[in-house]
């Protein structure tokens, strides 16, 4: 699962704050080529802030993130958004695909022209090296039948792994998912965790923001637990899970007790 | 971006294709008038409705051919022939102008070529007025801007009623909405004098003189028009052309000095007459009807060329307006928002004359056709602007945030996710506000355009018949929207299609918008 111990992700005292006060509090992480991470944590705690940051939708207030090589970072909120900044962050973002829970398929192009708008419009791919290249992906996630379909004529299964395609189409180094499976109906989710599994076997770095426990327990290489914009823990599945070394991971956990972990 | 820059570039070459043509040239003496005046003065031969015929046509035609120049005739509405003249849209205006203190505070007056009085009518089975005095109390029709009207508003105790045309005001005295008209004699005798159900009353009431309008500093022209006109007055000339339109009267005769019998066959009048005759069948009208249709199809092409080209720039500058309005920088987006404002706070109708009347001040000075375009065009514009923003914003935010997410810039964003979208959601209001302009652009007739309604104006003149002829513009106007309404019909269904799919994410791009901290 992990082929290397480099790590391929830095971040480093991430804050950021929004009008009605801090979401983010002085993250710092690392995360290993190859790694599969999961974070879960209560309502409101800053997980999809966290994931929009890494991609740079949300512009960090100040820290350090660095991913494959391309490092954003910024002392203070007080420090103007230079265009050296927006710079970086547009070259983070080509390494850092996003999956977000209702899918942002575009609704006006087939699930053929959604996977190779970007790789032709910012990579500059030709039209026949993008569609060779998501016909292979498309087959990849199970979607070999659906390549010229509207999205609006999939389910919310297939809606998502279009979505994901769509994402490694560009080639990204890390994959980024924000609640992927929480808009699919029970019988849809394991279609879409399926896929996250196999990129993993590839070797794609990727973390997961997720309700699924027993996904996060089972596939991850490690549980990031946060909460009120604090990594509280980060651990093994299996000891975070029965044995959690934190209060609030515990009382977080206690929710679940019902649930097969 | 760069196919809406080329639609705007286009239309801005097509505009130019139209000012082009030189307005003046050295041997021509360009005359203003107004078809839509009707018989005598000036409208539309019957025979070949190409032409123009009148009494007043034969003596400017007479007059340039006595100056060596050659006659150029240039349509205006009556209300505006002496602001066109200043305009220098022709060189003089004639069209039964009267000279008066207030025309002559404008441009200056050749001597008069004809004078005349007012002749005040009512129906045949009024027995209770039969001068100005017994209308006191009653309701009397007569032409707006016109000496009659002075003349009744100066006498005081009547009511009055203004009208556009002499037509309509005959036909209201005869279905009762009038008790009596008063209008110029020539008027008087073209337009009731065969009808058999009004009758004229009274003694000849003021008096009137028809003057050549020139423009104050050509002191030249007037010289020349001056000696023409006295020219033509003893060698005859003039005297047979009023002969010829039976418009010889006393009241002529003192005025010239010429007491002679008869000087040539009231042809026209009585061509006129014919026509007048109420033993019209089914198919003479038919086939008048047909006679129409190279005037009509004209008129409506060049409802069509003004509505396209004002369209085009409405799409192409509305685009750019919205735009700049959403995501523009601060000082761009209000520049934006007062131009919207402005032009959706002001009539179009002065928008148009402003251009076309009012810019030539500075020095800016378009051609009709270029006038009507840019001026509706402009117009549009401020309304498409918030056709599109209202497009833009209800697009969901997360649609931009996912092509943000592939890293796309935001201007690759705009353009090929949301704007796209916008597009779909915009179409439909967007063709129908075509429809609108189709019919506003019938405004530009008061810029001097022969379009659809003008045509419809000129023709229910000549023949005295607004309501076939009316019907048969109606129908064209139609058979011009179709296209375009079957368009939006076609894209509100592809619209509901899509609606389905967007409508589970509610916040929107105005959120995006909204919101400082994300990526702007
Ligand atoms: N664009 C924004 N503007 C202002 N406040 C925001 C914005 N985005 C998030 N927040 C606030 O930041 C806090 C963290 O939100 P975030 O969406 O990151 O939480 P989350 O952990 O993903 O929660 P959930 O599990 O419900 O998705 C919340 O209080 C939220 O209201
Ligand atoms: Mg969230």
């Amino acid at each position: 699962m992990a082929p290397s111990n480099q790590p391929l992700i830095v971040v480093d005292n991430l804050c950021k704050s929004f009008e009605q006060g801090e979401v983010l509090n002085h993250i710092s992480i690392s995360i290993r080529e190859g790694d599969l991470v999961s974070i879960i944590g209560p309502s409101g705690c800053g997980k999809s802030t966290f994931l929009r940051c890494l991609n740079c939708l949300e512009i960090l207030d100040s820290g350090t993130i660095s991913i494959a090589g391309v490092t954003v970072t910024r002392k203070s909120p007080k420090d103007p958004i230079t265009d050296d900044l927006l710079e970086k962050a547009h070259l983070l973002r080509q390494e850092v695909g996003l999956v977000f829970q209702i899918f942002n398929l575009f609704p006006h192009k087939s699930v053929l022209e959604n996977v190779i708008l970007a790789p032709m419009v910012v990579k500059k791919e030709s039209r026949e090296q993008a569609e060779d290249n998501a016909v292979r992906l498309l087959k990849k996630v199970g979607l070999e039948d659906c390549i010229h379909r509207d999205p609006s004529t999939l389910s919310g299964g297939q809606k998502q792994r279009a979505a994901i395609a769509r994402a490694l189409a560009m080639n990204p180094k890390v994959m980024l998912y924000d609640e992927p499976t929480s808009a699919l109906d029970p019988e849809l989710v394991k279609e879409v965790l399926q896929v996250m599994r196999d990129l993993d076997a590839e070797g794609m770095t990727q973390i997961i923001v997720t309700h699924e426990m027993r996904f996060a327990r089972k596939a991850s290489d490690y549980i990031v637990f946060m909460d009120k914009g604090e990594i509280v823990e980060v651990d093994d599945g299996d000891i975070l899970f029965t044995n959690p070394k934190n209060e609030r991971t515990r009382e977080f956990l206690r929710h679940f007790e019902g649930d097969a972990l | 971006m760069k196919r809406s820059l080329a639609i705007l570039g286009f239309a801005v070459l097509l505009a130019l294709s139209f000012v082009l043509p030189a307005l003046a040239a050295q041997q021509e003496l360009r005359w203003g008038g107004d078809t839509e005046g009707g018989a005598p003065y000036m409208f539309q031969d019957p025979k070949d409705t190409s032409r123009i015929i009148g009494y007043e046509v034969e003596i400017i035609e007479a007059i340039a051919k006595h100056l060596g120049r050659k006659p150029v005739f240039v349509q205006n509405g009556w209300d505006n022939l002496i602001p066109g003249l200043q305009r220098k849209l022709y060189d003089v205006a004639i069209d039964g102008l009267e000279i008066t203190p207030e025309h002559k505070q404008e441009v200056n007056f050749s001597i008069p070529y004809y004078a005349t009085f007012l002749q005040l009518a009512v129906r045949r089975d009024n027995k209770s007025i039969e001068s100005l005095e017994d209308c006191r109390g009653k309701v009397v029709g007569t032409l707006k801007q016109a000496y009659s009207h002075q003349v009744l508003e100066e006498f005081g105790g009547i009511e009055i009623r203004l009208y556009e045309d002499e037509i309509n005001a005959y036909s209201d005295l005869v279905n009762g909405r009038l008790d009596a008209t008063l209008f110029d004699a020539p008027i008087a005798v073209f337009y009731a004098g065969f009808n058999p159900e009004i009758k004229f009353v009274g003694p000849e009431i003021g008096r009137m003189e028809y003057g050549i309008a020139v423009r104050k500093e050509d002191k030249e022209l007037l010289k020349g028009i001056n000696g023409a006109i006295v020219a033509l007055r003893d060698s005859g000339e003039l005297r047979k052309i009023y002969d010829r339109w039976n418009l010889w009267s006393p009241m002529m005769a003192k005025e010239f000095n010429d007491y002679r019998p008869r000087q040539a066959d009231a042809v026209m009048f009585n061509e006129w007459a014919e026509l007048q005759k109420p033993e019209f069948t089914f198919r003479d009208r038919m086939k008048r009807y047909a006679g129409f249709m190279p005037v009509l199809g004209r008129a409506a092409l060049t409802t069509m060329k003004v509505s396209i080209v004002a369209m085009l720039l409405a799409m192409a500058f509305g685009f750019v307006l919205a735009v700049s309005r959403v995501f523009g920088p601060k000082p761009l987006s209000k520049l934006a928002v007062a131009y919207i404002e402005t032009i959706r706070g002001t009539p179009v109708l002065i928008q148009l004359f402003f251009i076309f009347y009012g810019l030539p001040n500075i020095g800016i000075k378009l051609s009709p056709f270029v006038a009507g375009a840019v001026g509706l065009g402009l117009n549009y514009a401020a309304y498409e602007a918030e056709n599109y923003r209202a497009g833009l914003i209800s697009v969901p935010k997360a649609q931009m945030e996912g092509a943000l997410a592939l890293a796309m810039t935001r201007w690759q964003a705009l353009r090929h996710v949301v704007i796209p979208q916008a597009f779909r959601l915009v179409l439909p209001p967007l063709t129908n506000d075509f429809i609108s302009l189709l019919k506003d652009s019938s405004l530009v007739s008061v810029i001097t355009m022969v379009d659809l309604t003008k045509a419809y104006g000129q023709l229910a003149t000549t023949y005295y018949d607004y309501f076939g002829t009316g019907i048969i513009v109606a129908g064209i106007y139609l058979l011009l929207g179709l296209p375009f309404v079957r368009l939006a019909r076609w894209a509100e269904g592809r619209l509901a299609k899509v609606g389905n799919m967007t409508r589970v994410e509610e916040e929107t791009t105005e959120d995006l918008i909204a919101s400082k901290d994300g990526i702007l």
